[in-house]
């Protein structure tokens, strides 16, 4: 320790390093011998050298106008096209302005700076002694505060500044907007607008469907009437959106409690998958698989949307209805579970 | 310290540099970084890609900020792209519209703002494998490789934040995916998104929040984790690679003023200028395609951008239902039924969860291993740590595989094969790619070494073919210049490290783990010549500096 | 046969040939021209319809049965209606290639005339959707924001939000539209050809139908504003971009920066 007589006046012996003390090795020859450059020998290489790095900045100044010429002179886009058209001119012009400097400036250090590649020594990072200072210093002012010394004084700073951002935390429960307390936050994912003999109606339009305008093979993406009308439409809207499509009855297999759930083979599920809540949305309808397109969970709908391929751990949840006495398609009550994604406390 | 009583400038540099000096003193600054040497290597340059893209997001950002207006609140768009005339949605999405078409150059940003984004990440990442694979990250720079994965966190949190604020029709699609998601955390899954939202989801807030986040939080805690992590590159000066002239105890190159300055500098230009080439020419999320968030629509082809892939592929490749048997678990406590997705949470945070684990720990890890605590300065080939190489390659395998499979609906319309097949392949490649890819990296390293060796012991192939005097056709080997053999002489020679006993005589368990470990990794190793071995075999040969190809047969298997 | 081969190589062969070819194609569309005109007036003539059953018998009878009432290979055709014929046969679905997980479309098989005879011969099976006449496809009186919407929830998720395709179960897609043309985008709604739903008018309203492809045909001939579209493909093809391209353009220039010139 301490010893300053081996390696370089630097390295003071105390951090091992790699690559020392090994015997049969080969000698390091040293760098390379400096190759010079054409632009070091000849004078004309230097001033062509020279020129380039210029005309690049030149080729930068251009660049700069062409912007300006396709900012100004091509001024206010009217249609797509023009927009294209200036985008890309924008685009090259900032490209050539930028390349033009870069270039240039590069160009220059290769051809025209010294390039004698340096050799310089590395020091260490902190040399020994100095880290022993900092632990002396250190451990002198921990005695000086006499923290070490004085229990009582410790323990209830400890206790003060580990209680002290707890509030910053508790701050954050007003992130919740709904100013419902935590029971009825959670309980709100439970239900839906769906309701008993509430209309099923087309999305985005709004208007009924009758039970004769589903056919075999045709899909209605549907959403509750008076949606429009709710309170926070979006927030409705992702928990009761639903795919209404007709089965031939003899296809479907039905369990016990849902034999009424379906009018004359019209079924209707819930189109948010419950694998991560994407929109359960493409419909097949010859195998009568539903796909999610986010992440291909498949469900089949002549078994009650039974999780058949796909990362979804159970089935789409089954909107239960019926006919009203104007032939309109209607919701016999809200789902009967929540609907999307699971969490913890759905139980 | 300037000593103004002694020091008169002659030059007008000086006389600014003496201003400066005197009041905020600089010239320790200049003294320290003048001519600090920086090695030269093209693989070195990633780094500055993403400093220079990171500066780039900066700039393009601040221009959107003085148009982007991050509400939610509804509004009727009047803009002047036709096919969204008179529809409702969001502030946010409609003035990301106006920038799009009514701000000129407000496109132009946009795209710069992100393609900047997927190539900063990308040259994060790009400049982490090369850390990686290079042993950049041994003592003394451990904690930089650490400050390094924090960035690339901070990156794709940047970079995620910012896709969801134009709440077009992808995006909030992929805000609804981690809303699932965090669902699925037990206990307080359904608090942190009720939380997250402001209520149900999608409520009226979360845009203004990343927002927040998006262009002051995650940017401001970058900066400050670049800013330590240029310091330490500094403090511990830049690695270089193996050759002759350098050594462990120097750092050879191009000093900072003026030839490393101009190339670094030059560099920004050439990074904005192909930055800028891509904006004009590429269009890059196309918000007018999707359409205002819905909860209702979704598009097929519904993907994150790029490093979000990997999850989202993981998500892809879980199985919800094996056979009757569902991951999704209700389980009965005393005060209820609670509800376990685990066939969301396990590949939400799992895959992730590992790979963060084992690339922080690395450094600790390889250090344990090999019993080594010295410091590096001189990168290893990644030929020459043929373990390290294999581990590499391993994590990359499983991170493609997962990224292959986020893709998978488009793996499979391009190449006309079964969505579902590209799944059941995948579920396999993820279990098995892994092996097979350090498996075959390794032997690849070590099969370099032993074709170095080859060099190093036979010459090189000049080409030149002789024919004996007795009609037998040869090569000419000339032998290697002392530089370029020196390059394949001179790297670490790693060996097995068998269990130790400690102080009293008993190998503990974990020793016994590590002396496996090392076996593991080093058993099959391709020492580096040495001078003696190099001398009796040209001893041995007795011809000078040629050798022949037809006489170099015999095994140089350790 | 061996005079004509050796002509074939004549120089003007290639000129006669290619003026051959003029002349037959455009007759053809002549007499297909008259064909739809002579359709749109007075329905399908009896002769169209035998002459359909002729083709029909020829070339779809050993899938679809001699009577069009389906067997194992083929649905049945009847009630189907013309557009689902229009479509099938029009798009070169149909007569399909090879079994598959669903027919692709290629090459047009048949002439406007026979598309046409035929169409009138399984229109005459039984009642199903007719072939839209022009004014429901005029697209100068469609609504394309409103196309957009609707397009966007009905459509979008198999179809892609810029109608660029996408993947369905087990080898089958939806594909790409782009393209496609105004009628057949129109019968391929109201027939819903293999997998794809049928949206009948009661679903979609002939109205909202024009708005659609109104919404289709401005989006494909506008083109996108920053550039080359990268297919329309997302997040993906741009990732793959920027890490093949992109990065490589970024390597190119670091290895010049960083070698050394002569």
């Amino acid at each position: 320790m301490g010893d300053h007589s081996h390696g370089s006046p630097d390295d003071s012996g105390t951090v091992a390093k790699a690559g020392t003390g090994t015997l049969d090795k080969f000698q390091d020859p040293g760098l390379p011998p400096h190759r010079k450059r054409l632009a070091d020998t000849d004078p004309h290489a230097e001033k062509r050298a020279e020129r380039q790095v210029a005309l690049l900045f030149i080729i930068s100044i251009i660049g700069t106008l062409s912007f300006f010429i396709a900012y100004f002179v091509l001024g206010r886009p009217e249609n797509i096209s023009e927009i294209r058209v200036q985008n890309a001119m924008l685009g090259l012009g900032t490209t050539f302005a930028m390349l033009g400097i870069g270039i240039g400036i590069v160009h220059w250090a290769k051809t025209l700076m010294p390039d004698h590649e340096i050799s310089e020594m590395r020091h260490e990072i902190t040399p020994e002694a100095d880290r022993k200072d900092a632990e002396e210093i250190i451990n002198q002012v921990i005695e000086e505060t006499g923290i070490k010394r004085r229990p009582l004084i410790r323990n209830t700073l400890i206790g003060a500044i580990a209680l002290a951002p707890i509030p910053a935390i508790f701050m954050f429960r007003d992130l919740d907007r709904t100013g419902k307390n935590a029971g009825e936050m959670v309980e709100q994912l439970r239900h839906t607008m769906w309701d008993t003999d509430v209309r099923l109606t087309r999305d985005p339009s709004g208007t009924p469907i009758k039970a004769s305008d589903v056919q075999i093979g045709s899909v209605f993406h549907v959403i509750p009437e008076g949606l429009d009308e709710a309170e926070d439409v979006l927030n409705e809207k992702a928990k009761a959106v639903v795919l209404l499509m007709r089965l031939d009855p003899d296809k479907m297999e039905i369990s016990e409690g849902r034999e009424d759930w379906h009018y004359q083979g019209i079924v209707a599920y819930s189109k948010i998958c419950t694998h991560v809540g994407c929109p359960v949305a493409l419909y097949e309808q010859q195998t009568h698989h539903l796909l999610c397109p986010c992440h291909q969970s498949t469900f089949d709908l002549t078994q009650e949307c039974k999780v058949i391929f796909g990362p979804a751990g159970r089935a789409l949840p089954q909107l239960p209805i019926k006919v009203d006495a104007n032939g309109f398609l209607v919701a016999q009550s809200d789902f009967h579970e929540p609907v999307g994604p699971s969490y913890w406390e759905r139980g | 310290m300037s000593t103004t009583t002694e020091y008169t400038p002659k030059t007008s540099t000086g006389r600014i540099a003496h201003f400066v000096d005197q009041r905020v003193g600089g010239s320790g600054i200049v003294k320290e970084f003048g001519r600090k040497i920086f090695p030269d290597h093209w693989s070195f340059m990633f780094g500055e890609v993403a400093l220079y893209t990171f500066v780039l997001l900066l700039i393009s950002g601040t221009f959107l900020t003085f148009f982007f207006d991050p509400s939610m609140a509804h509004v009727i768009y009047n803009g002047s792209y036709n096919p969204l005339r008179g529809i409702g949605m969001s502030a946010a999405y409609a003035s990301t519209l106006d920038i799009s078409f009514d701000v000129r150059g407000g496109l132009f940003m946009r795209q710069v703002h992100h393609w900047s984004a997927i190539l900063f990440v990308a040259a994060v990442s790009v400049h982490m494998l090369r850390v990686f694979f290079t042993g950049a990250f041994r003592k003394p720079r451990e904690l930089n490789w650490v400050v390094g994965g924090v960035l690339l966190i901070l990156a794709m949190a940047a970079g995620f934040t910012g896709y969801s604020l134009p709440d077009d029709l992808l995006s909030g699609n992929g805000l609804r995916i981690i809303d699932g998601v965090v669902k699925s955390i037990p206990l307080v899954g359904t608090y942190i998104s009720l939380f997250l939202f402001g209520g149900e989801f999608p409520g009226t807030l979360i845009i203004p929040r990343l927002y927040s986040l998006h262009i002051m939080i995650v940017p401001a805690i970058i900066l400050l984790m670049v800013g330590i992590h240029l310091f330490m590159v500094v403090v511990h000066k830049h690695t270089q690679y193996p050759g002759p002239g350098r050594t462990n105890d120097n750092v050879v190159g191009f000093p900072v003023g003026p030839v490393y300055a101009a190339k670094a500098g030059g560099f920004f230009f050439i990074v904005y200028g192909i930055v800028a080439a891509i904006s004009g020419l590429l269009t890059i999320n196309p918000v007018w395609n999707y359409g205002p968030y819905d909860p209702s629509p979704v598009s097929a082809g519904t993907q994150p951008d790029w490093y979000i892939g990997f999850v989202d592929g993981a998500l892809r490749l879980m199985p919800g239902v094996l056979g009757n048997f569902s991951f999704e678990w209700n389980i009965p406590f005393p005060w209820g039924v609670n509800t376990l997705s685990l066939n969301v949470l396990v590949p939400a945070l799992i895959p992730a969860g590992i790979m963060f684990t084992i690339m922080f720990a690395w450094p600790w890890i390889e250090s344990w291993v090999t019993k080594d605590k010295r410091e590096h300065h001189l990168l290893d080939r990644p030929r020459n740590a043929p373990f390290r190489t294999g581990m590499g390659v391993a994590g990359v395998v499983s991170y493609c595989v997962m990224w292959a499979a986020a893709s998978s609906d488009l793996i499979a319309t391009h190449f006309h094969v079964s969505l579902n097949d590209v799944t059941y392949w995948l579920r396999v490649l993820f279990i098995l790619g892994p092996i097979l890819g350090f498996v075959v990296a390794r032997r690849i390293a070590l099969s370099l070494q032993r074709k170095d060796r080859e060099i190093v012991l036979h010459g090189r192939e000049t080409g030149v073919i002789e024919m004996s005097p007795e009609g037998a056709f040869s090569e000419r080997h000339a032998d290697m210049d002392v530089y370029k053999l020196h390059t394949l002489v001179n790297y670490e020679d790693r060996k097995v490290i068998p269990a130790q006993p400690n102080a009293a005589g008993h190998i503990s368990r974990s020793e016994k783990r590590r002396g496996a470990l090392s076996k593991f990794f080093f058993e099959d190793r391709v020492a580096p010549v040495t001078p003696s071995e190099l001398a009796a075999l040209k001893a041995e040969h007795g011809h000078g500096p040629a050798e022949i190809e037809g006489s170099s047969t015999e095994s140089i298997e350790k | 046969m061996k005079a004509l081969s050796q002509r074939r190589r004549h120089p003007l062969a290639a000129v006669a040939l290619l003026l051959m070819g003029l002349l037959i194609t455009g007759g053809l569309y002549m007499a297909a021209g008259s064909v739809n005109e002579a359709k749109a007036a007075t329905g399908y003539s009896a002769s169209d319809i035998e002459e359909g059953n002729k083709l029909f018998i020829a070339n779809c009878a050993t899938c679809h049965g001699l009577n069009a009432e389906g067997s194992a290979d083929g649905p049945s055709l009847i009630g189907v209606g013309a557009a689902a014929v229009d479509f099938q046969v029009g798009t070169g679905r149909m007569p399909m290639q090879m079994q598959g997980p669903q027919a692709q479309a290629k090459p047009v098989q048949f002439d406007d005339a026979q598309i046409s005879q035929l169409s009138a011969f399984v229109a005459s099976l039984g009642a199903g959707p007719a072939i839209p006449s022009e004014d429901m496809l005029d697209t100068s009186h469609g609504d394309s924001a409103a196309g957009g919407t609707v397009f966007r929830v009905n459509c979008a998720m198999c179809h892609n939000a810029a109608a660029a395709g996408g993947a369905l179960t087990r080898g089958k897609f939806a594909p790409a539209l782009a393209g496609v043309s105004e009628k057949h985008i129109y019968e391929a709604m109201i027939t819903g050809p293999q997998n794809m739903p049928v949206f009948n008018d009661s679903n979609i309203t002939p109205d909202e139908k024009r708005d659609v492809i109104t919404f289709l045909k401005e989006i494909e001939s506008q083109g996108s504003p920053g550039g080359a579209k990268l297919g329309s493909l997302g997040p993906v093809a741009e990732g793959l971009f920027i890490w093949t391209a992109g990065l490589g353009i970024i390597i190119a220039f670091t290895i010049w920066l960083t070698s050394r010139p002569s």
